[in-house]
């Protein structure tokens, strides 16, 4: 067709008239329509007062999007079904250029198009957006037909969901019976598009009253599910507490509920908003979880309070010593144990800040204790509190060294904590398979305990080779070498 | 064509995939001065009379907009006059990527600054492609939205995806899928074409098949640990939109003599596509077979520069002066990928990424899942990452169907008393995405699963594979053992395995007219389209891709996914947000 109607395509949809003129005229527009209606049926009359919010408007044709392409290359053919059709041929001859082997689809080269197509797409769209200066002197030209028709209210829901889709101006207060908006809303819930749904749910909640709403979403999951996600973005929290507990979704009221907490910086707030937590109807599991959750903020308040006039007071000798890093507020339960462990030590078990005080109220596990408390004592190179961390007295008043964890990862934690020889071969010395004692006793210069694996295994083999790795003329030679002279004399 | 220059702001997450598809120099010859990212504050000043955002629909966005002074404009009416003579007044506009939002525009009203934008705009991006064979919408939280928040617009964009890509190449005949969301895509689809009926195109279909896959019928895959080149550097460095940031130490420029010891500081930024020909080459393999491929390239290389010494003649030597610029970036590009490698392999050779693996294998092979796995307590004492251990967590509980409620519970507590009580949040996401779950029913299927569907092979050849589970080191991706399946000997011949999988598995026909349809020779390949709805890993793509180049396999496989994720920033993307807004 003619390119004069190509171009007054092209304007009027592109032109910056289309997204500021049209919306308020088709206000003006929607309004008459409106007025007449209500005087046509006086008895329907609601309330509307709020009728930006009501009249769900999207203007302008989506810019970049492929039926807006379409349209761009599509010649002068108005009405936008046939547009659609017509294009769809002409977008892709734009492709059908590239070269397509055709048997061995070599597809590296397929999409080369595609990126090609995006390309222009975007430049189309960035001239869209700006190229309205040169548009504004054009003369005001006649609108095309075919536009009035977006101002028809005669659009069913099914039209009006499948416009919204495509991002074109529908206003929806038209839908006045509950069975006319809840039509609409399957219909959106049946496009899919979670725009278009929550464009729906916004005007059903504006219009409708809180527990018919509530009703219908019910038997509407999808939607639900959108309104939910919709709340729970614009942070409208009593809404939607509102809505779950209409549904019975007791647990999800509670997690939605404690979320909150997260938004609130201020600790002794924080404390109270955790205490009101508690009684949320929580699974058990959680339950004890929140509980302990309160209880732990609870504790690091006090403690924090106190450590820190001690550490101002500067009359500790360990808080000089080892200034406090960060305060212990806000922190995971096994960071305030290690804490406690650090400053805390030997504290009696009627204080708060005690590390036992602490597994007691807790329930920490014997194996997460002794790991933390090791891991803190071993920092302040305390091999006296270490050692008697791992000593059991059974009711003889016999002695015993026992971990929980094994004493390979014993020996990791004092390492780490750069412990010196005499300390460690102490625990490698208990490392009780005998591979991966002669690992870490080699790892970590532990010659003795090498030495004596070596001859309790009968292995000659080894323990000559190993007099290499010992210092020459050390008591550590001496010992190999009596020991093989020994072996010698036995194997006689 | 534009008579006045503009800037655009950009929402620093969309510069990746745009930078896939256009240039900045593009970008300049459309009169684009400056580009800005998107950040709190004033907008920087600049002589433009255009400002365009570019901005992902989301409304802490929309927040950091309306902080960047576009409030002080009127309400749009003075803007209109304005481009007589070069006044100060700047105008806004704003696009929305993929899709404009309802909400963003509200909440922008509600911030009174929705006048201000004189155009509101969506530029639709559905499917970026990637590389020859691969398309990515790069919709990060598309499975989160599906399965947490019940949320299926990305599904939508994906049937749109599709349709799009029809259009370009053709009415696909066949379409198969497996899972809720596939089912929902094929609807949309066949919805989208009755209402559109023009769309019905005379092109000839390049592809026979498409196989839609929910990523929720396999949630094991992407939770092990990929072992392919690509997917180690994936796992250990993230790639972005093809571009990977790598410690800059390995890639000192080792020159004699000077400047040897100030190192480069800033992160090594490479691109890794098929374009470059060793990266096509090693991309897809074991990590155990790559340094073999090294080594002999090496050699060539070497040996191809030696021929200096053998050029006599004066046409000798031209030719090898010819070779030169293709023999240095070969070798350029070999440097690079033996750093490359140097680094992974410092990671894989380690003590706890052995230990680590072990687990995985073991679970995956069905050892002992139904127990408090020790490795996994020990990380959780040495406070590991957290989402380290949830990945071998819900690894576990999902080669389990579900963890024994002891199990779990002990779990969950150790969790939540090392990293902090409000992880319960996350651990309830988890859980609703099925992720991590007790066991109902007290009924394991996974073993059953694995035996049909050969997820485990016990003599797995690295080098020489033969096999897709190659890609794990023994594991078979149930995803892409799926489209095996599909293409030889079909799904009838697994429908009781199919049925124990979440979500309808179903067959449609897209009609095509006579002229159209395919006269296939003898021997030549049928193309498919696998789309990953919810992600999928790079591992899982190399699998397809060994596939297609299966001598005897008749089927080259083209993929497209909502996101290409890995385990760590899947589980990522559905934990809770704990730090509040940075407003």
């Amino acid at each position: 067709m003619s390119r004069v109607r190509a171009d007054e395509e092209e304007y009027w949809h592109s032109s910056k008239f289309r997204a500021f003129t049209f919306d308020d005229e088709d206000d003006e527009l929607s309004q008459l329509k409106e007025s007449k209606r209500a005087v046509n049926s006086l008895r329907d009359i609601v309330d509307d007062d709020d009728d930006d919010l009501e009249r769900v408007s999207w203007s302008g044709e989506p810019v970049g999007s492929i039926s807006w392409s379409i349209k761009e290359t599509a010649s002068g053919s108005t009405s936008s079904l046939d547009g659609r059709d017509s294009s769809l041929q002409k977008g892709s001859s734009s492709c059908a250029a590239l070269p397509k082997q055709a048997s061995s689809y070599s597809l590296s080269s397929l999409f080369k198009g595609e990126g090609f197509l995006c390309a222009t797409q975007l430049c189309l769209s960035l001239s869209a957006l700006t190229d309205t200066g040169v548009k504004n002197y054009a003369p005001e030209l006649r609108r095309p037909k075919a536009e009035y028709k977006d101002y028809s209210s005669d659009w069913s829901p099914k039209d009006t969901v499948r416009r919204m889709q495509r991002g074109k101006v529908c206003s929806l207060e038209r839908f006045r019976s509950l069975q006319d908006k809840l039509v609409l809303l399957d219909e959106a819930v049946a496009g899919h598009d979670g725009n278009v749904i929550t464009a729906v749910l916004i005007f059903l909640k504006r219009t409708l009253r809180r527990e018919i709403l509530f009703r219908e979403l019910e038997v509407r999951q999808v939607a639900l599910c959108h309104l939910i996600h919709f709340l729970r973005e614009t942070g409208e929290q009593k809404f939607l507490l509102d809505l779950l507990r209409f549904l019975d979704r007791t647990e999800e009221v509670a997690l939605s509920q404690y979320r909150e907490h997260l938004n609130i910086q201020d600790v002794e707030k924080r404390r109270e908003f955790l205490k009101g937590c508690i009684g949320l109807p929580f699974s058990a599991e959680d339950t004890s979880h929140i509980q302990d959750h309160y209880t732990l903020l609870e504790r690091q308040i006090i403690i924090e309070a106190n450590d820190r006039h001690l550490e101002t007071a500067g009359q500790s000798e360990l808080f000089r010593k080892y200034p406090r890093k960060a305060s212990i507020l806000n922190m995971p339960l096994v960071t305030t144990l290690f804490y406690s462990c650090f400053y805390h030590y030997t504290e009696a078990e009627g204080m708060f800040s005690s590390p036992t005080n602490l597994k007691k109220t807790f329930k920490i596990p014997d194996k997460q204790y002794v790991l933390t408390a090791l891991a803190a004592r071993a920092k302040l190179r305390a091999w006296g509190d270490v050692d008697a961390l791992l000593t059991t007295k059974n009711w003889l008043g016999y002695t015993k060294k026992k971990a929980p964890i094994g004493f390979h990862r014993v020996v990791e934690i004092l390492q780490r904590n750069n412990a010196p020889v005499q300390v460690l071969q102490e625990y490698v010395r208990l490392v009780e398979d005998v591979e991966t004692r002669l690992n870490l006793a080699t790892k970590y210069k532990c010659h003795d305990v090498v030495i004596e694996t070596y001859r309790d295994l009968k292995d000659r083999i080894q323990l000559t080779a190993y007099k290499c790795k010992v210092e020459r003329g050390s008591a550590d030679e001496e010992k190999i070498n009596s020991i093989l002279n020994n072996m010698v004399r036995n194997a006689y | 064509r534009c008579p006045f220059p503009q800037a655009i702001v950009w929402d620093e997450y969309l510069t990746g995939p745009f930078g896939l598809i256009a240039q900045y120099s593009l970008l300049k010859e459309h009169e684009v001065e400056k580009m800005f990212t998107l950040k709190p504050g004033r907008l920087p000043p600049a002589d433009v009379k255009n400002i365009i955002f570019f901005v992902r629909p989301k409304l802490e966005l929309m927040d950091i907009i309306t902080d960047n002074g576009t409030q002080d404009r009127g309400q749009g009416s003075s803007g209109r006059g304005g481009h007589r003579g070069r006044s100060p007044q700047r105008d806004f506009h704003i696009l929305f990527v993929p899709r404009r939002s309802l909400l963003c525009e509200q909440w922008l009203k509600e911030q009174g600054v929705l006048g201000s934008f004189i155009h509101r705009e969506q530029y639709s991006l559905d499917l970026i492609p990637f590389d020859g064979d691969l398309l990515s919408m790069e919709s990060e939280s598309a499975f989160k939205e599906c399965y947490l928040e019940s949320d299926q617009t990305s599904l939508y964009h994906a049937a749109k995806g599709l349709m799009t890509l029809q259009a370009l190449y053709g009415t696909i005949p066949q379409i198969f899928g497996k899972g809720d969301c596939a089912r929902h895509v094929a609807n949309m689809m066949i919805r989208m074409k009755r209402e559109f009926p023009g769309s019905q195109n005379s092109i000839f279909p390049v592809f026979d098949t498409l196989l839609l896959l929910d990523r929720n019928v396999d949630l094991l895959t992407p939770l092990a640990t990929q072992l392919t080149y690509e997917g180690l550097i994936d796992e250990i460095y993230g790639i972005q939109n093809t571009y990977v940031k790598l410690p800059p130490e390995k890639f000192a420029p080792k020159k004699q003599g000077e400047g040897g010891k100030d190192l480069p500081t800033e992160p090594k930024k490479l691109q890794l596509n098929s374009a470059e020909e060793l990266y096509a080459e090693i991309r897809d393999k074991n990590f155990n077979a790559v340094g073999s491929v090294l080594s002999k390239k090496a050699k060539i290389i070497s040996a191809a520069f030696e021929e200096r010494h053998h050029a006599k003649t004066v046409g000798e030597i031209k030719q090898f002066v010819s070779q030169l610029p293709h023999m240095q970036a070969a070798r350029s590009s070999l440097a690079n990928h033996t750093s490359i490698a140097e680094l992974i392999k410092d990671i894989t050779t380690s003590e706890d990424f052995f230990d680590n693996l072990t687990v995985e294998q073991e679970f995956m092979s069905g050892i002992d899942t139904d127990k408090v796995n020790n490795y996994i307590e020990d990380c959780i004492a040495q406070k590991h990452p957290l989402i380290k251990i949830l990945r071998l967590v819900c690894l576990q509980s999902v080669c389990n169907s579900g963890l024994k409620q002891k199990v779990l519970d002990h779990y969950k507590r150790e969790i939540l008393q090392t990293y902090g009580y409000e992880h319960i949040l996350t651990l309830n996401n988890l859980e609703k995405a099925g992720l991590l779950k007790p066991q109902t029913g007290g009924r394991n299927n996974y073993p059953t699963i694995r035996k049909t569907l050969r997820l485990w092979m016990d003599d797995v050849n690295e080098q020489n594979p033969n096999d897709i589970s190659y890609v794990y080191s023994g594991y078979a991706p149930l995803s892409v053992r799926l489209a095996q399946l599909l293409a030889r000997p079909g799904w009838r011949s697994i429908e009781e395995v199919l049925k124990m999988l979440p979500g309808p598995h179903f067959e449609e026909r897209q009609q095509l007219p006579t002229g159209l349809q395919k006269k296939r020779q003898h021997g030549e390949n049928r193309v498919t389209l696998v789309f990953f709805l919810g992600g999928v890993t790079y591992a899982e793509i190399a699998a397809l891709r060994f596939l297609s180049q299966m001598e005897d396999g008749g089927t080259e496989y083209v993929i497209a996914t909502t996101k290409l994720i890995n385990g760590t920033t899947w589980i990522k993307s559905l934990m809770e947000k704990l730090e509040p807004a940075p407003f």
